[in-house]
């Protein structure tokens, strides 16, 4: 009797997991930096490249970084977000110009708008490496004593923004 | 006969004898080359994630590669390396997952399969070896 249950045992556990693999984007690689202090960099900034910004400038402050570059398709998608997001004055975006050309960036923001407080290059991609960047847009929050607290792979979206930035946001300006 | 097997033979082998991507070699020293194509092979390419940073020309890739260069260089071993990849991107990072509580299943699987394989087939065979002997094998008997 037991064994005519095996086969629908095996298809459960196999129903299980591919179950589970549906709802999971194979692009979204789980960041082993959420809980750690975001990585040091210092770099010169966009449109005034003498000026120099280091992570720990922003020191008791909650920060919003994110990478993106004028080659960058989705970054595009997820401007008008980022736009709205800079209007509510909710948090400091700092973008992370990633291997783009300063002009093509400058072109870019005069055309689309600037939601950025400041843009700082990485030509050669080297902080980027140090934040587990894969791909843009990757968007990462940041509380006040520079602990990464949050990464979101891909273009942010206003539901997104709401349902799970924000909150985090508003948890970590509490926080002393 | 015997040259369209050795060219067959030499068709198969040669791309998997992993030519470096780069147009340059990035060591003159061959045993620094070796490590360095030791250790891009079992780095992902995050982009492209079926592929290593060995194979891939993406330029996240390249990036990744310039980094493991500029490591072996500093006198990084192949541990530090690793770890250091592994710190910023996770075990997803890394071609040949380890062995830990996520992953146990993924490393028992093939195991697990064979042995359940083995114990359906046994279990099928003895069950046959107990069977009444077939029609086939009466039917002389029968005409006797």
């Amino acid at each position: 009797m037991w064994r005519s249950l095996i086969p629908i045992v095996a298809f459960a556990v196999l129903a299980y997991f591919l179950n589970g693999g549906l709802y999971k984007d194979p692009r979204v690689i789980p960041s082993p930096l959420i809980g750690k202090p975001a990585p040091e960099f210092n770099l010169p900034v966009l449109g005034d490249r003498a000026r120099q910004v280091a992570m720990a400038d922003y020191r008791g402050q909650v920060v919003m970084v994110n990478v993106w570059g004028s080659w960058c398709s989705g970054c595009r998608a997820e401007h008008q977000t980022l736009l709205a997001i800079a209007s509510t004055g909710e948090v400091p975006i700092i973008g992370l110009n990633w291997k783009d050309e300063d002009p093509a960036a400058e072109k870019w923001l005069t055309d689309l708008g600037n939601p950025y407080q400041v843009n700082l290059v990485d030509v050669e991609g080297r902080t980027a490496i140090n934040f587990g960047v894969y791909g843009a847009p990757e968007t990462f929050l940041i509380d006040k004593k520079g602990v990464i607290i949050h990464k979101f792979t891909g273009p942010i979206y206003w539901q997104a923004w709401t349902e799970e930035l924000l909150p985090l946001v508003k948890k970590a300006k509490e926080a002393t | 006969m015997k040259r369209l097997l050795t060219l067959l033979i030499l068709m198969t082998w040669l791309p998997a004898t992993g030519l470096a991507i780069d147009a340059e070699l990035a060591f003159q020293d061959p045993a620094l080359q070796a490590r360095y194509e030791e250790i891009n092979a079992g780095l992902r390419c995050l982009v492209c994630q079926n592929q290593t940073i060995a194979d891939s020309s993406a330029s996240l890739a390249i990036d990744l590669r310039s980094q493991v260069k500029e490591m072996i260089t500093a006198g990084k071993t192949n541990r530090e390396i690793l770890d250091y990849m592994v710190e910023r991107y996770g075990n997803f990072v890394r071609f040949k997952p380890p062995v830990n509580n996520e992953t146990v299943f993924l490393w028992a699987a093939p195991a697990v399969m064979v042995l359940g394989g083995l114990l359906i087939a046994v279990s099928i065979v003895r069950r046959r070896s107990t069977l009444p002997v077939d029609d086939d094998e009466q039917a002389p008997k029968g005409d006797a």
